[in-house]
């Protein structure tokens, strides 16, 4: 008799032990990825709140739509994943270790039975050197038998690789590898980004989180440079950092050079060149459309300022040397963007050795002020972002067992092979885990071979 | 000979093939099966020549690089992954017939690229300057193809499967009499599979390892790294769906369709359609 509450446990494993429940999970995590894939996760981009109703944006707040891949429920299911791995291994395992630690050494009638490869052989020859043969052979051709007499029969049986048959059990155990490797790694680790000016240095960083870390010693930027091919597309962005423990540059962490791809790692923390500005000061003139009522305008890096005529104006992109971009022109330019008081947006380019052109510029959009660039005072600086995950390893270490299992899974198969030798015939049964074709053509030319075996036996 | 000039030959030598294809189906003529697949292997080689060519090129150029770096390359370098994955089922197995689901694959790939896409050679970012951009395109590529074979037998299995279903059981007549099997497609579907699933998995690793070096996130659910996994999760599900009763057959057929479907997505689709750190041609973050 069994009791309702056990009733309900035993079908609670089943379920988890159901290969359904997996397919289940699989195709779910498969179509619900798809949300957090059309809807931008993270801080939400103001166009994109802008673009769809306010219902919308607290019905998706509340479901965690904006950050779905750390919300309760994805995480609920990568658990359920792992308990139904979990579950179903262990209900498996111990039949699969059976099949490997205790293999059924003699052909009995049932076994044959279930064997799709079976061959007969009839010889006259007596059945201890036929036995001794075929052992021989098995050990040469196939591998070495274990052989056994049972009421009168001589078994022999031989198989190869059975371990891969574990194979499947470390691609699931791979898994749980890697979801533990990235749970030390957001435990103990953390994301974060620096800004550095040029002649600069930090000892602490920001995560995204908004929280800050003391990296323990300080990091300076001495130079950041650009290169550019002859198309105008960037070809490098480089920043030499020189790490400093007490004020004091470290022998083998000084000058290095950090490009995109190429990081600089120190006491588990990585640095990773991922953006660039300039934070010093670009300078202009703003005259009226007939060159009169001259004023200097300073324009501090990223940020904008008022002209007189109540536009706003900031500087996008500037360059000592605009021959570099356009042939027939020289000297420093800058690309502005204008924010004309009607709202407006444009982006132009306007030059230190060309005033025609920005004069040019200015009567072509009405009477609007005409800007004369003067050139910048450069003080570049370098985004980094920072990381340190102690479980990237373990995550490495999954793959690698992951990689590695599937392999073994796919391409490699137990393969078994029974003699029995009985009454003046030779019986020869064999299976394998995988690819049953293949084995049925390595079978069969097995059973050829061990013919020719037997038969030359007997002629000398 | 430039490398353009020799696409513009495989274009042409895929087309004919697909085409002689279509006739060894409506003929049952061995004679143009085996045709069909010569002219196949003559697109393979030219293409082969022509992708090292353009790679020699690009160094010729100054800008030296692997040519798997815009929509273009990556186009091209799959329907040669796809005709290569054919030819060696074909080596194996010799369905011929498969060539007649498989071709038009790679002949749309290739006819897109040479009509509808700029093909000239480009310097590479800053962001895609690396080792790791052959290992992940190699594998990844690879793994889509054997895909691509493995919708394609699918589709055979189902026109076969649903024929024999409405035909009582009877072997079919004319066209299908060509195709092997079923349970022959349900295995070479399987097979493919088991070639293509363990190269999407090492493609999504390697493009872990990338990104981990690169900006040291290994992980960080954008939607190229998301529709991955996606498929990923679609493909391991028809592998487990083989050893779950009644999820053999069909239902296994359209999971291998469903598959290649979210394959497309996440190598155009997302390209196209979704934003994020994988479109061609931009920038790093
Ligand atoms: C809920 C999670 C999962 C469960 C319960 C589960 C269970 C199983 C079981 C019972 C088998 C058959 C083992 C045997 O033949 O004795 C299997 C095979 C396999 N599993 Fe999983 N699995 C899960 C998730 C995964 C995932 C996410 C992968 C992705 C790599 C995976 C990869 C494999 C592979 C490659 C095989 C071998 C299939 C074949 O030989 O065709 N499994 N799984």
């Amino acid at each position: 008799m069994t009791t309702p509450k056990k009733d309900f446990l035993h079908s609670l494993w089943d379920f988890f032990c159901s290969l359904k429940l997996t397919m289940f999970l699989l195709i779910s995590l498969a179509v619900i990825s798809i949300i957090g894939t059309v809807i931008p996760q993270g801080i939400p981009p103001q166009e994109y709140l802008a673009r769809i109703s306010p219902a919308k944006i607290t019905l998706y707040k509340a479901l965690g739509f904006f950050d779905m891949y750390h919300s309760w429920w994805f995480i609920l299911l990568l658990y359920l994943l792992t308990v139904n791995l979990i579950a179903c291994s262990f209900k498996r395992l111990p039949h699969i270790w059976k099949i490997i630690s205790q293999p059924v050494t003699t052909l009995s009638n049932t076994l044959e039975q279930s064997l799709t490869n079976v061959a007969t052989i009839k010889t006259s020859a007596e059945p201890t050197a036929v036995k001794e043969r075929l052992a021989s052979f098995l050990s040469a051709e196939f591998s070495t038998p274990v052989v056994s007499e049972v009421d009168g029969a001589w078994h022999l049986f031989a198989q190869k690789t059975p371990w891969c048959r574990l194979s499947v059990y470390f691609v699931h155990l791979s898994i749980i590898v890697i979801f533990i490797g990235s749970i030390i790694g957001s435990l103990f680790g953390f994301k974060g980004y620096v800004n550095i000016l040029e002649g600069e240095s930090v000892s602490k960083v920001m995560t995204r989180s908004e929280k800050e870390i003391d990296l323990g010693y300080s990091v300076r930027l001495e130079q950041f440079s650009m290169a550019k091919y002859p198309s105008g597309a960037p070809k490098e962005f480089k920043s030499i950092l020189t790490v400093l423990e007490n004020g004091k540059p470290v022998p083998d962490y000084t000058n290095v050079r950090v490009i995109v791809n190429d990081p600089l790692s120190y006491k588990g923390i990585t640095f990773y060149q991922s953006s660039y500005g300039n934070a010093g000061n670009y300078y202009f003139t703003v005259t009226d459309i007939n060159g009169s009522n001259p004023v200097s305008l300073t324009v501090a890096g990223q940020s904008s300022v008022t002209l007189p005529d109540g536009s706003s104006l900031h500087v996008l992109e500037a360059t000592r040397e605009v021959s570099q971009f356009a042939k027939d022109l020289s000297g420093p330019a800058a690309q502005v963007e204008l924010h004309t008081p009607n709202g407006k947006a444009e982006a132009f380019v306007v030059y230190a050795n060309h005033p025609e052109l920005n004069i040019q510029h200015a009567k072509q959009h009405g009477a609007g002020p005409v800007i004369h660039y003067r050139g910048a005072e450069e003080k570049m600086y370098t985004g980094l972002q920072v990381a340190k995950d102690p479980g990237v390893e373990i995550v490495w270490l999954g793959c690698l067992l992951m990689v590695v299992g599937i392999y073994v899974a796919f391409f490699m198969s137990h393969r078994r092979i029974w003699i029995r030798i009985q009454d003046g015939a030779v019986t020869i049964g064999g299976n394998a885990s995988k690819n049953p074709g293949a084995f049925q053509q390595n079978f069969e030319a097995l059973v050829a071979q061990l013919k020719t075996a037997l038969t030359t036996e007997k002629q000398p | 000979m430039t490398s353009s000039l020799l696409f513009n030959i495989t274009t042409f030598a895929y087309l004919i093939s697909m085409l002689l294809f279509f006739a060894f189906l409506a003929s049952r003529a061995k004679a143009i099966g085996a045709a069909a697949m010569a002219v196949s292997y003559g697109g393979l080689l030219a293409q082969t020549v022509a992708i090292a060519l353009r790679w020699k090129e690009s160094y010729d150029m100054g800008v030296g690089h692997a040519p798997f770096s815009n929509l273009y390359e990556s186009i091209v370098f799959f329907s040669w992954t796809i005709v290569l994955i054919y030819a060696l089922l074909d080596i194996k197995y010799k369905y011929r017939v498969i060539g007649a689901f498989v071709m038009p694959f790679a002949l749309l790939g290739m006819a897109w690229a040479q009509l509808g896409m700029n093909n000239s050679i480009e310097p590479l970012v800053p962001a895609l300057q690396s080792n790791w951009l052959l290992y992940h395109v190699v594998t990844c590529f690879l793994g889509y193809a054997a895909f691509a074979v493995a919708c394609g037998i699918s589709i055979m299995y189902l026109i076969k499967a649903g024929c024999e279903e409405a035909a009582d059981g009877k072997a079919g007549n004319g066209l299908l009499a060509m195709f092997p099997p079923t349970k022959v497609l349900d295995d070479l579907n399987y097979r493919s599979i088991m070639v293509g699933f363990p190269l999407l998995t090492l493609g999504i690793i390697t493009g872990a390892a990338w990104a981990n070096y690169a900006w040291g996130t290994y992980w960080s659910w954008d939607p190229k790294e998301t529709w991955s996994l996606i498929v990923w999760f679609v493909y391991a599900a028809f592998l487990h769906a083989r050893i779950t009763k009644g999820w053999v057959g069909k239902r296994a057929a359209w999971l291998s369709i469903i598959g290649f479907a979210a394959t497309l997505f996440c190598y155009l689709g997302v390209n196209l359609l979704l934003s994020g750190l994988h479109s061609y041609g931009g920038g790093g973050k």
